[in-house]
């Protein structure tokens, strides 16, 4: 006869002293766990439930400028760091961990209209509508300690005069050009007192200028003819041009996707294109109710901000046709100018008010450092909410999102207006002749035409 | 249109995948400590590969095969019928990862598992249930064989007894009022006391530090101190108790055959329900989906979950009275024990037999590891299921003194011990093979300490389930309803949906008004019209959808037409 029973002595299966951490064992059997879809499920809902409770997303508004705010740059080599220009041609450098202004810059006679900071995080460039562009030494010592001596005001390096008024400014990601936009697209060596290469393609203003994060000699450029050129600087003329329906207030590429952009344009809608295939968008981002006026790629790139004229902040998934997330206050005002920060954990929002804002990436993100057990949990209940999110109960929770009446009420005026036209187009298809008014699917229609 | 109908079918599907199987892989993922192996480890294993790579390299792979199906829980969804590429990478990208959690916890199971479990094997001619349990105790070691011991107490039994679901403590209470409560690692008492009425059950509730026990005319929950915490007068005189873990339920059925279902976070009433089946003392929880099963004395087992009055399943068992019932935890077996002498085995998901056994038993028991055992008067008897392909046989056999009448036998969970309750007190004797060798820390630890027990007290409160997710088939909590086209109602529901609101609009009284417009006259009129008014509805439905046919409308204009003296011969002509 062979026998053996279960025995298990106590010193094998607790700690020795007391001091020590108590042991853990573990059997993965399914059997040992009853109704584990049941248990999992009302983890989700609770982690869906909790996770409304701790949505604190404002952290705090940076107040200082006398005019409203037009434009902001971040800095590449410093986290904590952000610059922003005024209308009333004021700059200022912010320390956001402390949100107070650690330098101020005596700035341009009118509004600044862009900002962008070189890469290595030295050379602050800004440009105006006193048709100036002014090259600004960065106080790294500043932002370094970010002493209360606020009053930290410093001399231009260098200031250039040219012939138009500037809307935009962007320096290369590798190099040491940096491009503006005006009446035409004109690119700048920090040295020269001119440009040193000029672009135009039809008489109107460009507003808006980005350079490619993987390919430094290409950038893109919106015009006030509706237009989005793309411009190649070793090609004596610009490369390509799509005209839409409507203006496209602000470009931002994909840091992760290069070949990606996103457009903000006028018609409340952000469209992503493929820069390789310009004639149709890879998505539509619809959610806003007013002009969309800047948008910013999460240096992930599978996110980015967008500040629109509605006074709301809006995060959307690179690939997904509605926000994540929405962000609006009571005194918030015209958004005119969004980034995401560089650790993609926080968003900063300039806007009419005056002021700056400073709101989490994720709403319900814990602040501060996380121990692994925290953090585990954060993650497990992450996966359950993502595992049960087409249920109703948590979708509902999941989805709902407090919003101002004008916009609740905006919204829904926006979505009987295009169901509206959506009938009107089938009912006009269904008694004409077959095949005689195509179908066009939203990420064409608003495109005009596509020029080479 | 389409596109939004493509989306909804297949994340049907994909849901109905992943009803199959259930799970946390993701932290069994996470918290799986890696395998560390040296080099000379390793070597060894290389060298080990080799020679006996012919014939044992087959036989490991297949069994770790096994293992990984056991944590897959279920079969993958089929990804080739997807539309939508995007859910289509989503889904694989899941499906991959639940394969390598998979993988990592049979690994885990094959390599990381601190105990195996007790057996017994017959050596020659020697048979496993002629084997004396004193025998058994010889062989074990010390540790084992303490667990080996009878109580007498021959003044208040019979005794009843429960576990915690750790298998750490233990409450026994005798028939005439004996309660006690007892440490199970080191046979401390913890309390014991009297409460000088009779009391039928007794039950944990979620830990050690509470029980339940219906007595004479109430329940009463005692906490471990013996200190009266409540009286439940709504359960009435309760001749069975049982504790829904996960959903913080009591349950009870009483004298009169009422089933109650108590909340006792909130002391909440959540279901209180007549069974209409007369007296029944024979109740269980199925552990699988917490669905209480009722032994009545018609020979049926009901079974009911506490948001409906109507019991979801009714099932005839045996010929005569149910004596006893129990439940294996997959959920799929169910033993039931009739004073027809047999003993059924039944598949809960066919509802079919099994097996039937011949035998009488006054109450019954599944182990973790899947053992039966049964009792007569003084003689347990234990069943094995030999093959896996649950086919149960004897197994280990033993007779307490003769005379003692048993009661109650209780596995005790993750230790090879039977605790018998009986009339002259309770015994504990050695079954090995079947407990659980291998505890979980997070679900039930025998070793949990007074903080561990505290936090898992709020975890378990957080993770309350609520009543609705009591189900026949739990794992469909999560899928998505598949939509089933609208019946037409029948004829006769019509008309009697016709009747009622003919009837409604008949009585249907009307306001007293002035000046001639409440004569009899008018009132009529006004019934009248009120019930033309309800009628209208179906009398247009019924038009709408003639029952009849294109066919035979074309036959009927057809005979209409023929002239009268020739009508007669067109059916005729027809039936040619």
């Amino acid at each position: 006869m062979k026998v053996k029973v279960i025995s298990r002595s106590t010193d094998e299966f607790t700690r020795e002293r007391s001091q020590d951490l108590q042991r853990v064992f573990r059997n993965f059997d399914p059997n040992l766990r009853s109704q584990e879809k049941a248990v999992e499920y009302v983890r989700a809902l609770n982690a869906a439930k909790l996770d409304k409770i701790f949505a604190r997303p404002f952290i705090g508004a940076m107040d200082g400028h006398i005019d409203a705010v037009s434009c902001m740059a971040k800095n590449p080599s410093h986290l904590k760091g952000i610059f922003s220009g005024s209308m009333d041609g004021d700059i200022r450098l912010w320390d956001l961990a402390s949100r107070r202004t650690v330098c101020q810059f005596p700035g341009h006679q009118g509004a600044v209209r862009g900002l962008t900071v070189s890469t290595d995080g030295r050379v602050l460039v800004s440009c105006g509508t006193d048709s100036t562009v002014r090259l600004w030494n960065v106080p790294v010592s500043s932002i370094m300690e970010s002493n209360d001596s606020s009053n930290n005001s410093a001399k231009p390096l260098a200031v250039y005069v040219w012939k138009h008024a500037f809307w935009a400014v962007d320096h290369q990601w590798d190099g040491d050009l940096f491009a503006t936009a005006g009446a035409q697209v004109d690119i700048w060596d920090h040295n020269r007192s001119q440009p040193v290469n000029s672009f135009e393609w039809g008489k109107d203003t460009a507003i808006s200028v980005r350079f490619n994060p993987g390919e430094p000699n290409i950038l893109a450029t919106s015009a006030s003819d509706r237009s989005i050129t793309i411009f190649d600087l070793r090609l004596a003329s610009p490369a390509r041009k799509i005209i839409m329906r409507t203006k496209t207030n602000s470009i931002a590429w994909n840091p992760m996707e290069p070949m990606n952009f996103t457009a903000a344009n006028e018609d409340c809608n952000c469209y992503s294109y493929d820069s390789r295939k310009l004639d149709e968008a890879r998505c539509v981002h619809k959610d806003h109710v007013s002009a969309v006026m800047d948008i910013d790629y999460s240096p992930t790139g599978r996110e980015f901000v967008t500040g629109s004229y509605d006074r709301t902040v809006r995060i959307f998934q690179y690939n997904g046709g509605h926000s994540r997330e929405v962000y609006h206050t009571k005194r918030m005002q015209r958004v005119f100018c969004v980034k995401f920060s560089c650790d993609a954990s926080y968003v900063i929002s300039g806007s009419d008010d005056t002021n700056l804002r400073l709101w989490k990436a994720k709403a319900s993100e814990q602040l501060g450092v996380l121990l692994p057990r925290e953090r585990k949990k954060h993650e497990y209940l992450e996966a359950v909410k993502n595992r049960y999110k087409h249920l109703p109960e948590v979708k509902r929770i999941v989805r709902h999102r407090h919003l101002p009446r004008a916009i609740y009420k905006a919204a829904s005026l926006r979505r009987i207006m295009s169901e509206a036209e959506r009938k009107k187009e089938e009912r006009r298809r269904a008694h004409s002749a077959p095949g005689s008014i195509p179908k066009e699917a939203l990420r064409k229609r608003r495109i005009i035409e596509e020029v080479e | 249109m389409a596109d939004v109908e493509k989306g909804l079918s297949s994340r049907r599907r994909s849901t109905i995948a992943r009803g199959r199987r259930g799970g946390r892989r993701r932290k069994n993922l996470n918290s799986i400590p890696y395998l560390v192996f040296t080099f000379s480890d390793f070597q060894l294993f290389f060298e080990h590969a080799f020679d006996f790579q012919s014939t044992y390299c087959l036989g490991i792979s297949e069994e770790e095969d096994m293992n990984v199906m056991k944590y897959l829980r279920g079969e993958a969804a089929n990804l080739e019928v997807l539309q939508d590429k995007k859910l289509k990478g989503q889904l694989a990208l899941r499906e991959d990862l639940y394969g390598k959690s998979a993988k990592a916890a049979a690994k885990a199971e094959k390599w990381l598992m601190p105990s195996e479990g007790g057996y017994l094997e017959a050596e020659g001619i020697e048979r496993t249930w002629n084997i004396k349990q004193e025998t058994i105790a010889r062989e074990v070691d010390l540790l084992g064989s303490r667990n080996q011991y009878d109580i007498i107490l021959p003044d208040l039994g019979p005794y009843t007894l429960d576990f915690t679901p750790s298998g750490r403590y233990m409450t026994v209470a005798g028939r005439k009022g004996h309660m006690a409560i007892v440490d199970m690692k080191n046979m401390n008492l913890i309390k014991e006391f009297q409460v000088r009425e009779t009391v039928r059950d007794v039950v944990f509730l979620h830990n050690e530090m509470f029980f339940a026990a219906a007595q004479k005319k109430y329940t009463y929950i005692y906490d471990r101190n013996g200190t009266e915490l409540h009286c439940l007068k709504e359960h009435g005189a309760a001749l069975k108790l049982q504790f829904l873990n996960k959903h913080f339920l009591l349950a009870s059925i009483n004298k009169f055959g009422q089933l109650h279902y108590q909340d006792v976070t909130t002391g909440e009433m959540v279901g209180n329900f007549r069974t209409g089946l007369g007296r029944s003392n024979v109740m269980q929880v199925n552990p699988f989906n917490s669905v209480v099963a009722v032994g009545h004395s018609g020979g049926t087992i009901s079974m009911w979950k506490p948001t409906s009055s109507a019991p979801l399943v009714k099932m005839l068992c045996h010929h005569g009275p149910v004596t006893a019932l129990a439940f294996h935890s997959n959920g799929h077996l169910m033993a039931t024990a009739g004073m027809d002498r047999k003993i059924k085995l039944w598949d809960l998901r066919k509802f079919e037999v099994l097996q039937t056994l011949p035998g009488h038993t006054k109450t019954m028991n599944f182990s973790q590891k899947g053992l039966l055992a049964t009792a007569t008067g003084s003689f347990v008897q234990i069943l094995r299921d030999f093959s896996g392909s649950q086919n149960y046989s004897r197994y280990m056999s033993h007779s307490i003194a003769k005379g003692y009448q048993i009661q109650k036998l209780a596995f005790r969970p993750y230790e090879d011990v039977l605790g018998i309750g009986h009339s002259m007190g309770w015994s504990s004797i050695l079954i090995p093979g079947s407990g659980e060798p291998n505890f979980d820390s997070w679900v039930a630890n025998p070793f949990e300490t007074s903080k561990q027990r505290k936090e898992r007290e709020v975890h378990s409160l957080l993770d309350k389930l609520p009543p609705e997710t009591i189900m026949l088939n739990p794992t469909k909590i999560g899928s998505v309803k598949p939509t089933r086209k609208k019946e037409k109602p029948a004829k006769q529901e019509i008309e009697a949906e016709l009747e009622g609101a003919v009837e409604a609009a008949k009585k249907a009284s009307f306001k007293k008004k002035t000046k001639g417009r409440s004569k009899p006259s008018k009132v009529a009129k006004k019934k009248k019209e009120a019930v033309y008014k309800a009628k209208k509805p179906f009398l247009e439905q019924e038009a709408k959808g003639e029952g009849l046919s294109k066919k035979k409308r074309k036959n009927i204009e057809e005979e209409n037409q023929l002239p009268r003296s020739l009508q007669r011969f067109a059916r005729k002509r027809q039936a040619n």
